[in-house]
């Protein structure tokens, strides 16, 4: 019952928070992340990624992303579309290249690593 | 006895009937209803066919739409293999009788950062069933996914779950695999999925590749336990089941003629059954394929068509020979009575020699089909598998009521009166040639074996190959045994000589008597002739006596009267006395 709480929460805050980023940044040089993260309902690993992807895009990418969280249960079809497998799915359509990570996000190097993010982080 | 089975069966564990030739009835039935089967097979085995036969026919057989979950082919692709075999997944698509999903996984695209599980391709499954009310899925091949995904532990507990939740969810499942070293599948699928196992292989033995399936294990059924070979040809996946042989034909009464007066009369008069298989083996060189064409020319002549399937000579050349002996087939090549199939055996393997056969016969729906020789097949093949094809030409030619010939060499120093491919029992009428070989002589004999459903003759006969066919000579059988050839006709010549020699002798005999009995009638002639004139001689003597008398007593008279005595009457009356 928490964890759906939380994921609410965060989701509420992930789209505000974008749309700052779209009235106050608009034409800034920096790359925009598009992010979509599919999970499926509010397990605990849903919510366990939701936490952690939050965070870390909080830490190493505000104001400079779009996340949407889709649950796949409530559309299912796009589970086709996307060619999504496992859950849950974090798919990073921009910038290029186009990327999957998958699983709870608990690993933040990987997360880091998928998202290109740890060449930033060395410069 | 099949039928009451698999009613007893059916009641136990249902099943999802295949629609694929032949496997429904090596698993009487199908596949296990609301169960998962796994097909394992290596490489270019036909597991994606079997699964996609299986929903195609499914979704048009048994109105069971199917999901077609492929971890490999694209959807264009399966649509585009598929249609090789005559099936149009577009259509099916189209009208939601079958959904196709192509999961596409690029190891190099993912990252794992942790736990994760499966649910997305459950989402995805389970989103295509509802979408079309399937009760039928394939997942062709899950194993991918050990390739795309990291963490083993996690897939392999995922998909222990995921053949779980196909069973709760009820659909009759496929799941292929690809054939592992030691194991059945590379990743143990087998563990996973223990109701149905089947394995189907693609062995090259003397670089012919044959087909096979085997039912591994059938959980809660009977299931026929020996590898099947199969064939894939425009109609799909058949599978051969020797079981399959109905023993129900339809049989004719009518009898065709063999081409050759002599072997008819052999067999009753009358010659073969219509619908019958003939078989004519022999040595080589004594002329089987001569009495295939007269049976071909026999049938052209009577309207019928004939398909001639040469295996070892090419059509030209067995029409130049047979015209030596003087059967003219090429009339009735341009008439389109008469079609030759030549093939070498080992152009391919033996499934698809029984496709070829089933197509040629399918198109040309001759009256009468003609295998020459059959026994090149075992060049590159095991025995059973020849001799399972074979039943099966048979049993399908029999059940179209065509005739059948069949032509088999036997090798030297192999039992005449059996084959080598072992058929015998499927032969109606057997003619068997065979050389004899007598003073520095090869002669050629025939006779009939068997002859099911008719009194035939038990007679060896000469078989001669003539300038105008094949010529059957009753054999010299006396007291040095059993002559053919120029032994024959020495034997022949020499009984005529005695024959003569007797003749002569009674001639000579008649001759004789007539000399004796002309001699005797002349000897006759000559006593008649000695007695006649003697006779004659005797009746003068008598004349003159008696004219001697008379004259005395004219005399005496003449004597009397001259000397007037009064006594004249007394001694007239005294010599009338």
């Amino acid at each position: 019952m928490n964890g759906g709480i939380i994921m609410k929460e965060k989701k509420t805050k992930a789209k505000s928070s974008t749309e700052k980023f779209d009235q106050t940044i608009s034409g800034s040089e920096k790359e925009k992340y598009i992010l979509r993260l599919y999970v499926t309902g509010k397990t605990f690993r849903s919510t366990m990624a939701i936490t952690n992807l939050k965070k870390i895009c909080d830490e190493y990418l505000e104001g400079q992303y779009d996340l949407e969280v889709i649950d796949l249960y409530k559309k299912p079809s796009l589970a086709k579309d996307e060619q999504i497998i496992a859950a849950p799915t974090l798919i990073k359509k921009l910038p290029l290249p186009f990327r999957r990570i998958i699983g709870d996000m608990s690993d933040k190097e990987k997360v880091l690593m998928g998202l290109d993010l740890v060449k930033i982080k060395g410069l | 006895m099949k039928k009451e089975e698999s009613k007893i069966l059916n009641k136990t564990l249902p099943k999802s009937p295949t629609g694929i030739q032949g496997f429904d009835e090596i698993t009487g039935g199908g596949l296990p209803t609301g169960r998962p089967t796994l097909i394992c097979g290596g490489a270019g085995c036909g597991k994606t066919l079997f699964g996609m036969e299986f929903l195609i026919r499914g979704a048009t057989q048994f109105n069971e739409p199917g999901v077609f979950m492929s971890f490999e082919e694209t959807n264009e692709e399966l649509t585009k293999n598929v249609a090789s075999l005559g099936f149009d997944l577009e259509y099916l698509v189209k009208h939601k009788k079958i959904a196709l999903d192509h999961v596409h996984i690029e190891r190099s695209e993912i990252d794992d950062t942790g736990e994760y599980d499966l649910e997305g391709l459950f989402v995805r499954l389970g989103y295509a069933i509802d979408s079309i009310g399937a009760k039928r899925v394939v997942l062709d091949t899950i194993e991918s996914l050990f390739a795309g995904l990291p963490n083993q532990l996690i897939l392999r507990a995922e998909l222990r779950r995921l053949f779980r939740w196909l069973k709760v969810k009820g659909v009759t499942a496929i799941i292929t695999g690809e054939r592992g070293e030691e194991t059945l599948t590379r990743q143990g699928l087998e563990e996973y999925v223990s109701d149905c196992v089947i394995i189907l292989d693609h062995r090259v033995t003397e670089q012919n590749s044959t087909r096979r399936l085997r039912v591994v294990k059938y959980r809660g059924s009977m299931h026929g336990t020996n590898e099947y070979p199969f064939l894939i040809d425009e109609n799909g996946f058949s599978i051969l089941p020797v079981t399959s042989l109905g023993l129900k034909h339809q049989i004719s009464n009518e009898r065709i003629s063999s081409g050759i007066t002599a072997l008819d009369n052999m067999l009753e008069g009358k010659g073969y059954y219509r619908g019958s298989t003939v078989l004519i083996s022999g040595t080589a060189g004594v002329g089987k394929t001569s009495v295939a064409a007269h049976f071909a020319e026999a049938a052209c002549k009577r309207g019928e068509r004939v398909l001639y399937f040469c295996f070892e000579e090419s059509p030209n050349q067995l029409m130049r020979n047979m015209l030596s002996i003087g059967i003219k087939l090429e009339p009735w090549v341009k008439k389109g009575l008469l079609q030759f199939q030549a093939t070498r055996p080992t152009f391919y393997g033996l499934e698809m020699h029984l496709a070829a056969t089933h197509k040629a016969v399918n198109e040309f729906k001759p009256s009468i089909v003609i295998l020459d020789p059959i026994n090149t097949f075992t060049m590159g093949e095991k025995d059973i598998e020849v001799k399972i094809m074979l039943m099966r030409i048979v049993d399908y030619l029999k059940s179209n009521q065509i005739t059948a010939l069949f032509t088999n060499l036997n090798s030297n120093g192999g039992i005449l009166e059996q084959t080598d491919v072992g058929i015998s029992s499927l032969i109606d009428t057997w003619l068997l040639l065979r050389d004899i070989e007598l003073s520095g002589e090869r002669n050629r004999g025939m006779y009939v074996l068997k002859s099911r459903g008719m009194a035939h003759s038990n007679q060896i006969r000469e078989f001669i190959l003539t300038d105008h066919g094949v010529e059957l000579r009753e054999v010299y059988v006396g007291a040095s045994g059993v002559l053919t050839g120029s032994a024959r006709i020495a034997q022949e010549a020499n009984e005529n000589a005695e024959l003569l020699t007797r003749k002569q002798d009674i001639e000579q005999k008649k001759r004789e008597i007539e000399r004796k009995r002309k001699a005797l009638e002349a000897q006759i002639a000559t006593l008649q002739t000695d007695f006649e004139s003697e006779e004659s001689e005797a009746i003068k003597m008598i004349k003159t006596e008696q004219d001697t008398i008379k004259r005395l007593e004219q005399d005496k008279i003449k004597m009397a009267e001259s000397r007037k005595a009064k006594t004249e009457k007394n001694t007239v009356k005294k010599l009338k006395k």
